[in-house]
């Protein structure tokens, strides 16, 4: 009797190690977000997402891309939000508008062409892009930005599909 | 199996002193009994740890192995390499202007109508709106200078690429043409990609290009004009058998794009080259066609460069040793050296070396491996924003002309707001330079003279740490040739002076601090589209500078760091050593033309072509200065400055059509 009871524990335990084994020895996902700069972000962005798991390095920068469309489409809600509670930020949320309104038609789609179809560097383009208009529309608040948490994910978002991007040139 | 003793648990083994069962001081006549039941039992768990070690040995092995496999590529040495190439390119990128932005103080600039209509180029080649990159397929034919281009027409960032066309008389003077082939079939259509022409001996044109496929599949097409007879070549028929080559076994789907134009072979045949790469190494892939329609690839490559990453635009050419004119893309010889030329995917630079042809089995070696194509150290035609750059034999005038896609250096919002990206360079005949032997020397085409307005003269001393104004009216398309002459007594104190510490090796235009910077010797040049206040403005200068060997070394750069107040731009300081020989004045030229600078070092062994956005030094209030921020050294400038006329680039019409035949 205890020698079953021991075999079943012997045999579970082995099970659990051998599981513990393949987990630490790191999905695609991990190989690939260990050589980008952040790699917890790149881990819970990607992991949040159904299509993570199966993807290769293209369909990792894809899901990424879509990612910073959704974080753009958020932030222009936001933006519209504030022309009512801060009507003094009129100028500086107008410029912002614009510059989110361009990353969202003309980055984002040109990423999402670009590495689709194998030609990655205007991908880069794109992304380095959002990266590039956050900052800007950051910037237009003189110091006094309602944006700012939205901007630091915009420009940490890109930094990581940048890296990721990157590994298919 | 042998180690599973050891790997007992010390509680299993009957002989360990410290085990409490051995220290009971029962002398219980069930223990001997319970002991030897025990004993079958231990030798249970004994097997059963074992297997399951065994198991965990075995599961590490497999799932590392199974992890390799999957990331073909991503071993150790690949981590090293890709993190240095996430690094050397961050350096070039945006980071600098992150760093700006994220400083509340700066505030976001706001770019109006008047700032951006500005930036267009008057006599560059661009598209009357819309997106533009690879220049394709640039040909001469029946009087006209053919040019096709990679173009968007639905928006100003690249995609639903077809082919653009325009025509010529002179190089300089263009009219839009219709687009001249669309994504239509279903190996092109997800993008009519880059191509180039073959203008076979009787006199027919063949043009090969990449066609993206509906499965998004890298494939070459051949295309040729619809009508031979009409020479504005305005249609083109693609042919029936199409693709004419895939991938081929071992090249991904995506890694193989950009034919070159042939050239023959001594059997007869016509040969081509194609970039591509295996893992990290840049490759260049020969075939050999008879009727452009079937080909055999050869076993071996034209040559391959580890750690350049993937080869686009690949170009291959002869030059002559001893002449100053192009050859045709057959021509072989020993008087002839062929150029291999690649555009870096990973650091969007295009490189070139000077070597060997071999026919017999379609290679080719670098005169000096030390050098070789896509290396940091090897040579490029430019070294500012200058890509996917393609020379064609232009049989008219005898000569070899390079043509490059000039990018955008501002943000997409800026040029979806402005509706247009991106210009060609001026082209640039190309030959060797048969003085070093060495490297090739660029030049704008003769022709653009005819642009040339009014002009001024002036002879200028130039004090240490001086700016001087220069008066020529207007300045925002210019063309300026000036020599350059240092004193003699600054230079003798600096060579003989054993004390003056050798800097020349370390000075980089990228990295020693730009134009501000003072040295023994320089810098000293020009400022064009400054402010009277200089508050934007962009510098082209030398930096003369002892070297390790005594000798002087000449650097020439232009510093775009203050071009612009703007912080949405990207401004880099560009620039490289420039070879002076002895007995050579410095000289530069350099062609304004709006938002684009192009500078010329010693006749064009160095070239710097540059995107600058300036806010107020623009239209009237851009001026001209000479400077020289040398520490003790007096500069004299000659030079002469001309107002450059507008190329009236435009479409299509009966007017504009007669008006160039008529030239």
């Amino acid at each position: 009797m205890k020698m079953m009871m021991m075999m079943k524990v012997m045999m579970m335990v082995m099970v659990m190690v051998m599981v513990m084994v393949m987990v630490s020895e790191g999905s695609i996902i991990e190989q690939t977000c260990k050589e980008t700069q952040d790699f917890n972000l790149c881990v819970s962005l990607l992991n949040s997402d159904p299509r993570g798991s199966s993807a290769d390095t293209s369909g990792l920068a894809l899901i990424l891309i879509d990612k910073i469309k959704g974080l753009t489409t958020k932030t222009l809600n936001e933006i519209n939000g504030l022309y009512k509670k801060r009507p003094e930020l009129k100028r500086a949320l107008d410029e912002c508008s614009r510059r989110y309104k361009t990353i969202l038609n003309a980055d984002v789609p040109e990423a999402i062409e670009a590495i689709s179809k194998g030609v990655p560097k205007f991908g880069e383009d794109g992304v380095i892009d959002a990266g590039v208009e956050a900052s800007v529309c950051e910037g237009g608040f003189k110091g006094k930005s309602p944006l700012t948490s939205l901007t630091k994910s915009m420009q940490k978002i890109s930094n990581v599909t940048r890296a990721i991007v990157r590994m298919l040139l | 199996m042998a180690s599973s003793d050891a790997l007992l648990p010390i509680s299993a083994r009957e002989e360990d002193p410290l085990c409490p069962y051995t220290r009971l001081p029962m002398a219980d006549p069930n223990q001997e009994t319970h002991g030897r039941r025990r004993r079958p039992f231990k030798g249970l768990l004994a097997v059963s740890f074992g297997l399951l070690f065994i198991a965990f040995y075995v599961a590490l092995i497999a799932t590392h192995d199974g992890s390799r496999s999957n990331h073909a590529g991503i071993d150790e040495k690949e981590t090293i390499t890709s993190r240095a190439r996430l690094a050397g390119v961050s350096e070039k990128s945006n980071d600098g202007l992150w760093k700006l932005s994220g400083d509340r103080n700066t505030p976001a600039f706001e770019w109006n109508n008047s700032m951006l209509s500005w930036q267009r180029t008057a006599f560059h080649f661009q598209p009357e709106q819309n997106w533009m990159n690879d220049p394709n397929g640039p040909l001469f034919y029946k009087g006209w200078y053919h040019f096709f281009y990679q173009y968007n027409p639905n928006a100003a960032v690249w995609g639903d690429i077809v082919w653009g066309h325009a025509v010529s008389r002179d190089l300089i003077h263009w009219v839009h043409l219709p687009i001249a082939m669309v994504a239509d079939q279903w190996y092109d259509s997800n993008g009519v990609w880059t191509g180039s022409a073959t203008i076979l001996p009787d006199g027919s044109i063949v043009m090969l290009y990449t066609g993206s496929t509906d499965k998004a599949v890298q494939v070459q097409n051949l295309a040729y004009p619809e009508d031979p007879s009409d020479p504005l070549l305005l249609k083109w028929v693609k042919f029936p058998g199409n693709p004419v080559l895939v991938p081929p076994p071992g090249i991904l789907p995506k890694d193989f794009r950009d034919p070159t134009t042939a050239w023959k072979t001594s059997e007869g045949k016509w040969r081509i080259t194609i970039g591509s790469k295996l893992n990290r190494t840049g490759i260049s892939l020969v075939y050999d066609t008879t009727d452009f329609k079937t080909y055999e690839k050869l076993d071996t490559l034209l040559h391959r460069v580890p750690n350049t990453g993937m080869w686009e635009c690949v170009d291959f050419y002869p030059v002559s040793k001893i002449a100053d004119n192009g050859l045709d893309t057959s021509v072989k010889g020993p008087d002839v050296k062929h150029i291999v030329k690649a555009s870096m995917d990973d650091t969007r630079f295009d490189h070139y070396a000077v070597g060997t042809y071999f026919d017999s089995n379609g290679t080719w070696i670098p005169d000096d491996p030390t050098i070789d194509v896509g290396m940091s150290t090897s040579l490029r035609y430019d070294y500012g924003k200058f890509y996917a750059s393609k020379t064609f034999y232009d049989q008219n005038k005898g000569r070899r002309v390079l043509w490059s896609w000039i990018g955008e250096s501002d943000s997409e919002a800026a040029d979806v707001q402005k509706g247009w990206s991106s210009v060609q360079g001026i082209p640039r005949t190309v030959v060797l330079d048969t003085k070093t032997g060495k490297n090739l020397v660029q030049w704008p085409v003769e022709e653009i003279k005819s642009l040339r307005l009014s002009s001024k003269q002036f002879d200028i001393e130039v004090g240490p740490g001086s700016v001087v104004p220069v008066d020529v009216g207007s300045a925002t398309q210019l063309d300026i040739e000036a020599e350059f002459e240092i004193n003699k007594e600054s230079l003798d104190k600096i060579i003989r002076n054993a004390s003056v510490v050798a800097e020349a090796e370390e000075f980089s235009c990228e990295k020693s601090g730009g134009s501000t910077v003072r040295g023994a010797l320089g810098p000293f040049g020009f400022s064009v589209l400054a402010t009277e206040s200089l508050s934007e403005q962009t510098p082209v200068y030398f930096y003369v500078a002892k070297g390790k060997d005594s000798e002087l070394k000449t650097i020439f750069c232009t510093d775009t760091s203050r071009s612009s107040v703007a912080n949405d731009v990207i401004k880099p300081i560009y620039g490289s050593v420039v070879p002076v020989l002895k007995g050579e004045k410095l000289t530069m030229r350099i062609l304004v033309d709006h938002s684009i600078v192009e500078a010329f070092g010693q006749g064009g062994r160095t070239c710097i072509t540059s995107r600058v956005y300036p806010t107020s030094a623009i239209y009237g209030a851009a001026k001209l200065f000479l400077f020289n921020n040398a520490l003790d050294a007096t500069i004299t400038a000659s030079f002469r400055v001309w107002q450059m006329n507008s190329a009236f680039i435009h479409p299509y019409t009966e007017e504009a059509f007669r008006a160039l035949t008529r030239t």
